[in-house]
């Protein structure tokens, strides 16, 4: 029984691995760019609730409806004129730039903050749980997967049934097509990486309620979230959905059996995928 | 009327005379330096190493890896086991770490060549994660907390004892001023091994692939094969560059064998502030970066996000970096690989 309990543990963690790799999705999706910051800006987004809990003496959970709009508004800005510029058929750009800029802000907040680990206030919310049958499940863990169904949910409906989603989906497929129909291609990207930063602001809630973060962390979110998304298939949002259950699993059972092996256990799972099914469980058609 | 193809400049001419002296102020460095500046060109030369090898991979390979962490610190571990467990001395236990840099790299380019373009460089992260976790079980080396070279190997080490007379210095000094000729012979035969590889048939292939990837198949370049070549010499040169800065170091831990930030991030800057794309880019950044170093060596964090940002708008302004700058300029080329056709029909005035 013990077994069924750590499975239903390492589904749940997977659901935070999957708001972590949504943002990435996204942003790839359209744009075909890969933000090697994207673990930083989680980490910026929990200090930046956590500034606004201590300023404003609020619930995480109301000061993540704050964070919201300014990590939004910050990523249409990062994109319209920084990451729009380094664009193009050359791979280096993005990667160099996004790179340095995760550098930067990693050192930015070491400045801030201080290198000492931090964590959101909790309430007797964050540490309730319920029992399901045999199985004790934690409502934080439950809240989070949920919020991470809720994400995917409304961001296939963005894509697929508002006029935004229609110039995301036409961006994506032929830029120059796109613009001669009226679509600005520049403020298509800002506003996709806004909505990430939207989700991004959304993880970095339940990852500051669920456990100590420090300005070091954001390079394994970013690689936790990168391997949901290879896993899942590139571009397919269910699929890293599952490719975060598959990383949350492999993570909690390798804890299960020796504690020095949580980590290794979700890079092996990783690895085997890659393996077997190079393009991910449900590969989109074409790249 | 013949022709003939050439790469010279009168530049690299005057450069490869320069180039000479300069090399002999190197070797000869120790005869009058103390050992404070034999440690800091120690740095320079193997921090040179790296980049020209992160060049390679990602200036005219256009395999962009933020993995190379894993073949510096397998290399160091490799010569750690060789010293410790088989009682080798360290000096030859540096190849062997070479050559157990490329043994992981064949799975790891196996692995990290499934995923394209950008893909690829946080595939190289995770394996070199995957490496350091695995490494941090090696109980027999310390596990996750390190362990240090034992005093009988360092203490008779091969050629301490001959530099020790030669220059009248104690051991310790005597092994660095060993390390710096290595790291110096290691930065020689890499510049020159790559120098030699870009002017060749390969070379020229490569930069086919570099610049459109379809059209060089065409024309009958294996491009798969080439990113192999690459990838597996890149990986073998770094390799040996961990062997030896550990044997400098002689203390050792996974977390800072296997940091990204000295042996992937520093070297990404290196080669993006130069020049990337250029063997004269990389010697520009780390002159740049040793440099800043010096200057903001007590503002900790300030220093790297100034890096980070340095990096940011070079990338942004100027992508071919400090030496790209210099070389649109003036069209200075100090190791030239552009093959220029001269003579034949035309006189020089209808040129």
């Amino acid at each position: 029984m013990i077994w069924v309990d750590t499975i239903a543990q390492g589904i749940l963690l997977g659901g935070l691995y999957a708001l972590f790799a949504s943002g990435l999705s996204l942003v790839f999706g359209i744009m075909r760019l890969v933000n090697l910051a994207h673990g930083d800006l989680i980490v910026m987004g929990a200090y930046l609730i956590l500034v606004l809990v201590t300023l404003l003496g609020i619930s995480p959970f109301l000061a993540v409806f704050i964070a919201m709009p300014l990590m939004f508004a910050l990523g249409w800005l990062l994109q319209r004129y920084l990451l729009n510029r380094t664009l193009g058929d050359d791979i280096l750009p993005p990667l160099l730039v996004t790179f340095g800029l995760s550098i930067a802000l990693q050192n930015a907040l070491l400045e801030g903050f201080s290198a000492d680990s931090q964590r959101l206030p909790t309430s007797a919310l964050t540490t309730a749980s319920v029992n399901v049958g045999p199985i004790t499940l934690g409502i934080m863990p439950l809240l989070t997967f949920g919020s991470a169904v809720l994400v995917i949910v409304a961001l296939n409906q963005l894509f697929y049934r508002t006029e935004l989603g229609r110039a995301f989906r036409a961006t994506s497929d032929d830029a120059t097509t796109a613009s001669l129909m009226g679509i600005k291609p520049a403020n298509i990207f800002a506003t996709a990486t806004g909505i990430a930063m939207v989700i991004v602001t959304i993880a970095a809630l339940y990852l500051g309620l669920r456990a100590n973060f420090d300005p070091n962390i954001g390079p394994a979110r970013l690689i936790y979230a990168f391997e949901a998304v290879i896993i899942g298939g590139l571009g397919s949002l269910w699929g890293t959905l599952l490719g975060g259950i598959i990383i949350g699993v492999a993570q909690t059972v390798g804890a299960a059996i020796n504690p020095e092996w949580q980590i290794l256990a979700g890079h092996i799972a990783f690895l085997v995928v890659l393996l077997v099914r190079p393009r991910g469980l449900f590969p989109r058609a074409h790249d | 009327m013949a022709y003939t193809v050439t790469t010279q400049t009168p530049a690299s001419r005057i450069a490869t005379i320069l180039g000479a002296i300069t090399i002999v102020v190197l070797i000869s460095l120790p005869f009058f330096a103390g050992r404070g500046t034999i440690q800091d060109m120690f740095f320079i030369l193997t921090m040179l190493v790296l980049a020209q090898l992160w060049n390679l991979l990602a200036g005219y390979g256009g395999l962009v890896s933020i993995g190379q962490q894993a073949f510096v610190g397998m290399g160091a571990y490799a010569m750690f086991g060789a010293v410790i467990l088989l009682g080798f001395d360290p000096v030859p236990s540096i190849l062997l770490a070479g050559v157990v840099a490329l043994m992981i790299a064949v799975p790891t380019a196996f692995f990290a060549f499934r995923l394209n373009g950008a893909y690829f460089a946080i595939g190289t992260w995770v394996i070199a994660e995957v490496v350091r976790l695995l490494v941090a079980q090696w109980k027999t080396l310390g596990g996750g907390t390190g362990t240090s070279l034992p005093r009988e190997a360092t203490s008779d080490m091969w050629f301490v004892a001959g530099i020790e007379k030669l220059l009248d210095v104690r051991s310790a000094a005597a092994r660095d001023i060993l390390a710096y000729w290595l790291a110096l012979a290691l930065a020689l035969v890499t510049i020159g091994g790559i120098y030699w590889l870009l002017r060749t048939r390969r070379g020229l292939a490569l930069a086919a692939v570099r610049d459109n990837s379809e059209a060089a198949q065409s024309v009958g370049v294996d491009a798969v094969r080439m990113k192999w070549l690459v990838f597996l010499t890149s990986a073998f040169g770094t390799g040996l560059a961990g062997g030896l800065i550990y044997m400098q170091k002689a203390r050792i831990s996974p977390d800072a064998a296997f940091s990204v930030t000295d042996w992937t991030a520093y070297v990404i800057f290196i080669v993006v502030i130069g020049g990337i794309g250029t063997i004269e880019g990389p010697i520009v950044g780390v002159l740049v970066f040793f440099t800043l170093q010096t200057l903001l060596a007590d503002f900790g964090s300030w220093y790297l996000m100034t890096l980070g940002v340095l990096a940011i708008v070079i990338m942004l302004v100027a992508p071919r970096g400090l030496w790209g700058l210099l070389s649109e300029r003036t069209g200075l080329h100090l190791f030239p690989i552009r093959r220029r056709l001269t003579g034949g029909k035309l006189k020089p005035e209808e040129r």
